[in-house]
């Protein structure tokens, strides 16, 4: 016998080679490689799939098309510029790199409880917005790798009304660099809290014509309901957290068990479901979405006004940001401030921004619950202005090992549906 | 009762001055000279200076800081950590404890490692049923443990959070991977010996899983260079960043 003949090769090379040996061999097996340039892989993730007739025996995952070394470039900027790197990490939770990364600067520098409250306030809320955002993509993603454009077109129409509140508050629609060590980069412009209301009023609207579109759908109930089924101890074993554990019938929630920026002040629920499938991982993302707006809304209310960026000169980045004719730039009253009025000011704006400032030697694991599970950093400080090492646990990168434990046994078109539901970022699982 | 605490700590052999000196003096040099200048000569007349890393923290009980809620269970989670290995009779496994920034972090042989996994799992008292995976640091002036293997422990049971934290010598990168009690390790694993070339003996499959196949060294290791060009912009040239001036 002969292992090497009961299965066909299909990684490369000419389709109509492949079709003619697999119609004049007796093998039943195939190799399919899918990705990493296909259009439902979410990106550049390859997938190595062998193939029984339609049933997918063995389902291998193979990652770093995306990989940027971010986190070595890391270590040659200062602890300011990392937001800048880790903002791009899982492009689709931007915001949630940012807080996961500076709640371990400043852990490190023991100034944690001195972060303003506006400045908690204003992360919390632009980390649920985010949320919101990131569930959209996975639901439009999702719907479009079925087939379904309308899912997509609308989840993306959507998530656009939440790029314009960013877009408004941070300058940029993704890649923010907004929170920063400290604080955040600037107070919300005007307008910014109006921006939001709009968004509150038209959300659950929206929400609610995605519900009626897919809930009851019989088309999307067959395509998920019992499909990529993971029960808890597989999630458990696997370190599976977020949605994707909830849907296994775990209340686990990092901004209730570990809470971090105030979140034991908002009032909210954890959606579960003991689905364990699909669909399951389907409806808690949506019932999350309804309670994002719940705490955004909270987060208005809290909106005291006051500083935004913590009191201290040896850490608190000094720029304050104005709109001049040729866009955003330094604020001509920090400029007279600096150059004209203070000699301290300009010191401290210096050597802030050359050198930065100093961290504490140590290390600090702070992790924050994102769109898709537990977002760790581990920052390492040699005591420098530059981190020694940081480390980005990034949850898709962890539930991506479960796609073997969902797919095998079941058909290829299910495959698409598992991964489509776990809902990987590579930025984030390359870094 | 806490200034009896404080004289205990105060008067604990590795907090007695001598031994802090000579401990300090016997760490390797971090560095040398003021500011960090390796191009040029310094002229700051401190050439003479030497910057020594830390020496290693051992921070003794109580672990419970009753100022820091952060710190709350350490004191529970250290007793019952200890009887479980007491009871298997390896209470050696732990070289330090080490409390920091509100986290805690128990220093371990290596070779004891795959056991402690276990405990850590199935002891109903600690039940950290959640790993974080591991993380690779790599300190190259630590002689015999340039390699630090890092891992996070979450107790969803009891809602309690450890750092573990092994080391190994740049000879023998070897540590043990703990894929058979933590499958979720498998990824974190392979991350660990692409990056920083940490053999996790026992791996169902260590390859590369980052970078190429064929990729030659460890990249996120210290003595890897960033790489890259020089870049001119506006008529100056800016150097790569791994050869810009560096505040130490």
């Amino acid at each position: 016998m002969t292992v090497t003949e009961d299965y066909i090769d299909a990684s490369g090379g000419d389709w109509d080679d492949v079709v003619e040996k697999a119609q004049g061999s007796s093998a039943e097996r195939l190799v399919v490689n899918m990705g990493p340039q296909h259009p439902s892989t979410h990106g550049v993730l390859r997938l190595i799939l062998t193939l029984d007739g339609e049933t997918c025996t063995e389902a291998r995952v193979g990652i770093g098309y995306l990989h940027t070394g971010i986190e070595k470039n890391l270590e040659y900027r200062t602890w300011t510029q990392g937001t800048t790197f880790v903002t791009r990490m899982d492009y689709l939770t931007p915001l949630f790199n940012e807080t996961a990364y500076c709640l371990a600067v400043e852990k490190l520098l023991g100034i944690t409880d001195r972060i303003p409250e506006r400045a908690s306030v204003i992360r919390v809320m632009l980390m649920e917005l985010n949320r919101m955002a990131s569930h959209f993509v996975a639901m439009a993603t999702f719907g479009m790798e079925l087939g379904a454009t309308t899912i997509m077109t609308n989840g993306f129409r959507e998530r656009e009304m939440i790029l314009d509140v960013f877009e408004l508050i941070t300058g940029l629609r993704m890649n923010h660099a907004f929170i920063r060590p400290g604080g955040v980069a600037q107070d919300l412009p005007p307008g910014a809290v109006g921006k939001v209301r709009e968004l509150l009023k038209e959300m659950p609207e929206r929400i609610k014509i995605m519900r009626k579109l897919l809930d009851e759908n019989p088309l999307y109930l067959a395509r998920t309901k019992d499909v990529a089924y993971l029960n808890l101890p597989g999630c458990m074993a696997l370190g599976i957290t977020g949605p994707l554990v909830r849907a296994s019938g775990l209340a686990w929630d990092l901004r209730k068990s570990k809470p971090y920026c105030g979140y034991e002040n908002y009032e909210f629920d954890v959606p579960v479901s003991d689905g364990g499938d699909v669909y399951a991982r389907y409806r808690v993302r949506m019932a999350e979405m309804e309670e994002s707006l719940k705490i955004v809304e909270q987060c208005l209310d809290k909106l005291e006004p006051g500083p935004v960026m913590i009191e201290d000169a040896k850490i608190g980045w000094p720029a304050k940001l104005a709109l001049g004719p040729d866009g955003l730039g330094n604020s001509p009253d920090h400029i007279a401030h600096i150059m004209s009025g203070s000699m301290e000011a300009l010191i401290h704006h210096f050597k802030l921004v050359t050198e930065g400032f100093r961290v504490p030697a140590g290390q600090a694991y702070v992790a924050v619950e994102s769109a898709k599970g537990e977002l760790g950093c581990h920052a390492v400080s040699d005591g420098g202005t530059r981190p020694y090492r940081v480390h980005f646990r990034d949850p898709s990168f962890t539930h991506l090992q479960a796609v073997a434990a969902m797919c095998e046994g079941g058909t290829v078109a299910d495959v698409i549906a598992a991964v489509a539901s776990i809902d990987p970022v590579m930025g984030g699982v390359d870094r | 009762m806490s200034n009896e605490y404080e004289r205990d700590r105060d008067e604990a052999a590795e907090n007695l001055p001598d031994q802090r000196g000579r401990e300090r003096l016997a760490a390797p040099i971090k560095r040398t000279g003021m500011f960090g200048a390796s191009t040029t000569g310094d002229t700051s007349g401190f050439g003479g200076l030497r910057v020594r890393g830390s020496a290693p923290v051992h921070s003794s009980r109580p672990f419970t800081d009753p100022d820091d809620p952060r710190t709350a269970d350490f004191d529970r989670v250290a007793d019952d950590l200890e009887a479980a290995l007491n009871a298997l009779e390896r209470a050696d496994e732990v070289e330090r404890v080490e409390v920091a920034f509100g986290e805690i972090t128990f220093h371990v042989r290596r070779e004891g490692l795959l056991e402690l996994a276990r405990v850590l799992r199935d002891d109903p008292a600690l039940r950290y049923e959640l790993c974080t995976g591991v993380i690779g640091v790599h300190y190259p002036d630590q002689a015999g443990r340039e390699l630090h293997a890092v891992y996070h422990f979450r107790s969803i049971t009891h809602n309690s959070e450890i750092r573990v934290e092994t080391t190994c010598p740049d000879a023998d990168p070897h540590v043990p991977s703990i894929v058979s009690v933590y499958p979720t390790n498998d990824w974190h694993e392979r991350e660990a010996w692409d990056f920083f070339g940490i053999v996790f003996d026992d791996h169902p499959s260590l390859t590369r899983i980052q970078m190429p196949d064929d990729w030659d060294g460890h990249p996120q290791r210290k003595d890897y260079p960033l790489g890259g060009v020089p870049v001119e912009y506006r008529g100056a040239t800016v150097p790569p960043p791994d050869e810009r001036r560096d505040y130490k």
